[in-house]
């Protein structure tokens, strides 16, 4: 089987900014892969030469097996979903869906068929008609995407569509782009800074740092297993808290011992021990098997409550417990902490 | 202190608006009034019986003919030119605007003047290939020479209305949209970029008419004879008719005006009209 999209040793720079450097990647049929990162991450430079805007100073870029370096923008096949609604203001919702059809000689009749059965597939019917400034933010998200696959793309590429919606209507649309993904069982790349929105629509996130690719896995496997302290710290919430490198492969903490997840430091070692709010148990201030600490704050999040807590030794450090066991534990509260016998990832002293 | 405030400004639009009024309705008032005005009384001969006087038609049609060409000329060379800086060359954007600015600090004086000197090179030229364009340029029925003069008197007039144009649109994220759905540069540019311009392409097209329209300097120093020059002409002679036909420009300049302004403006209008209170959010 051939892999839609391969990026090898993908190199680009802007003067002397490096914002990629050796970017390797294979997205799968099929495949939903979001490109995560902080700002200057890279992330959208990729995204901008797979789709042709951007020219890689070196490495390849393999679509279905080909080289499609120097390949222009408009002969790839490939539908794109930018960040600002990019609608043609001149064009009603139905004639912006089918301008890609029209550039390649369809009829009209096909034209107008297609874009009715994309503008019903992304919930538009009966907007035909409307042009771009009639639409609200979201139907013209919606519309965009309809364009992108009226052509019927060989990769979808979507460039942060959502990041310029309110929140409640990008909790819907995200939802909807993956059911229309999963539907069409179209390549996606998908370009975002926001976590919960690649960890909720990826079946891959690839996480990226300083224009290189840290880890790229399944959600769970990111954020249960991530490969370096980087993505351990970038997704989800992470704790650092003093350890010190003990025989065997394990890391000692709070006076147990933990086997040490990824690479090992020398015996010895004072390191930062990863641990996410999660990994630590909060028992009853008497309870001896524990580390003594105090809450400093205490935040109800619905079913879980996060506690801020400090010990002695002056860690201070994050822990969710569940809410129901959260009574009691007002800031001021004397409490032992425990953490989880689940392999930990280490990081140097901060 | 708020009242106060309103009250001034009521007042200050009150005296600035008629004002301003004043100093363009006047000239123009007296302007008609000394067109119809007769010893015997109010006669509108010179609008009705000047229509016909020698000469009049042909400048005008060839001012027109002038102010179209000029219009083609500087709409092929600007858009393009100010889509690709705006695009792939932004920081020639500040020489591309000095360039353009040119023209209105250069007297068309002086520029008539170099173009007299070019074209006294075609007696050198006789033996050439050039010499035929030479004579192309001076042809009388239609002076190219004029077009050329002209695109570059109106580049600050185009400039400035495509500019704006491209600034109050997402040039770049409209053509890549364009570009990945697989439309070529110059499709691109004719169906996405020019229809989206239309308004400053108008507004530009306009300007550049009404100062072909106008201009004197230049075709009466190279000898021709457009609509300005034959009013000039005439303004010993038939002085009431030289006015008329002063008006008479004016009219055709704002026609000209209302006419594209609806042309730039009417599908949105309609489109506005069709879908008025229907727009939803979600």
């Amino acid at each position: 089987m051939t892999v839609p999209v391969q990026l090898k040793q993908l190199r680009r720079e802007f003067g002397s900014t490096v914002a990629l450097d050796g970017l390797d990647l294979d997205i799968a049929p099929g495949e939903m892969v979001a490109l995560l990162g902080p700002s200057g991450c890279g992330k959208t430079t990729a995204l901008r030469i797979i789709a042709g805007f951007e020219t890689a100073d070196g490495g390849e870029l393999l679509m279905d097996g080909q080289d499609v370096t120097s390949v222009p923008a408009n002969r790839r096949d490939i539908g794109m979903v930018f960040q600002s609604y990019s609608l043609f203001p001149n064009m009603t919702a139905a004639e912006n869906v089918a301008y890609g059809l029209r550039v390649r000689g369809k009829a009209s009749a096909e034209r107008k068929e297609r874009a009715q059965e994309l503008l019903d597939l992304v919930g538009l019917p009966g907007r035909e008609g409307h042009y771009p400034h009639q639409l609200s933010g979201g139907q013209q998200q919606r519309v965009a995407l309809a364009r992108a696959l009226a052509i019927r793309p060989k990769v979808l590429l979507l460039d942060e569509p959502l990041s310029a919606l309110d929140a409640k209507v990008r909790l819907t649309l995200r939802e909807e782009i993956r059911r229309i993904q999963l539907e069409l069982g179209i390549t996606t790349v998908f370009v975002t800074h926001d976590q919960e929105e690649a960890l909720s629509m990826a079946d891959r996130v690839a996480v990226m740092k300083d224009g290189r690719l840290e880890q790229c896995a399944a959600p769970s496997e990111l954020y249960d297993r991530p490969a370096t302290p980087f993505v351990a710290e970038f997704v989800g919430t992470m704790n650092r808290l003093p350890g010190t490198v003990r025989d065997g492969g394990v890391v000692e903490l709070f006076g147990r011992r933990l086997p040490i997840h990824g690479e090992t430091p020398a015996t010895g070692s004072e390191v930062d021990v990863l641990l996410r709010p999660e990994g630590l148990a909060v028992g009853a201030a008497d309870d001896k098997s524990g580390t003594a600490a105090t809450v400093r704050v205490a935040t109800f999040l619905g079913a879980t409550t996060r506690l801020h807590l400090s010990t002695e030794s002056g860690a201070v450090f994050k822990a969710d417990l569940p809410s129901w066991e959260a009574t009691g534990l007002a800031p001021g509260a004397r409490c032992t902490v425990t953490p989880h016998d689940n392999p930990v990832l280490v990081a140097e002293r901060s | 202190m708020a009242r106060m405030k309103s009250s001034m400004k009521l007042t200050s639009r009150g005296i600035v608006l008629p004002l301003a009024a004043l100093y363009f309705l006047v000239p123009i008032g007296a302007s008609i009034w000394f067109s119809i005005n007769e010893v015997d009384g109010v006669s509108f001969d010179a609008y009705t019986d000047g229509l016909g006087t020698e000469g009049l038609t042909t400048s005008l049609m060839l001012s027109v003919r002038l102010g179209l060409a000029t219009i083609i000329c500087g709409l092929l060379l600007m858009v393009p030119t100010l889509v690709a800086v705006a695009l792939y060359l932004p920081k020639l954007r500040r020489v591309v605007e000095i360039l353009c600015m040119m023209p209105l600090v250069v007297p068309p004086i002086a520029l008539v003047a170099g173009v007299t000197t070019v074209l006294s090179w075609e007696q050198d030229l006789a033996d050439t290939p050039l010499y035929m364009t030479f004579q192309a340029l001076r042809d009388e029925n239609f002076p190219l020479v004029l077009v050329l003069v002209y695109t570059v008197m109106s580049l600050p007039f185009l400039y400035r209305s495509l500019d704006a144009g491209l600034r109050a649109v997402d040039l770049r994220t409209l053509v890549e949209a364009a570009r990945s759905l697989g439309a070529s540069r110059l499709q691109t540019l004719w169906q996405v970029v020019v229809p989206n311009l239309r308004a400053a392409v108008m507004g530009g097209a306009v300007l550049s008419l009404a100062m072909v329209l106008g201009e004197y300097t230049v075709a009466s120093v190279l000898s021709y004879r457009p609509f300005s020059v034959w009013m000039v002409e005439i303004k010993d002679s038939e002085a009431q008719l030289s006015v008329a036909a002063a008006m008479l420009s004016l009219l055709i300049t704002w026609g000209l005006l209302l006419l594209l302004t609806t042309l730039a403006g009417g599908r949105s209008r309609k489109s506005s009209r069709r879908e008025n209170g229907k727009k939803t959010v979600s």
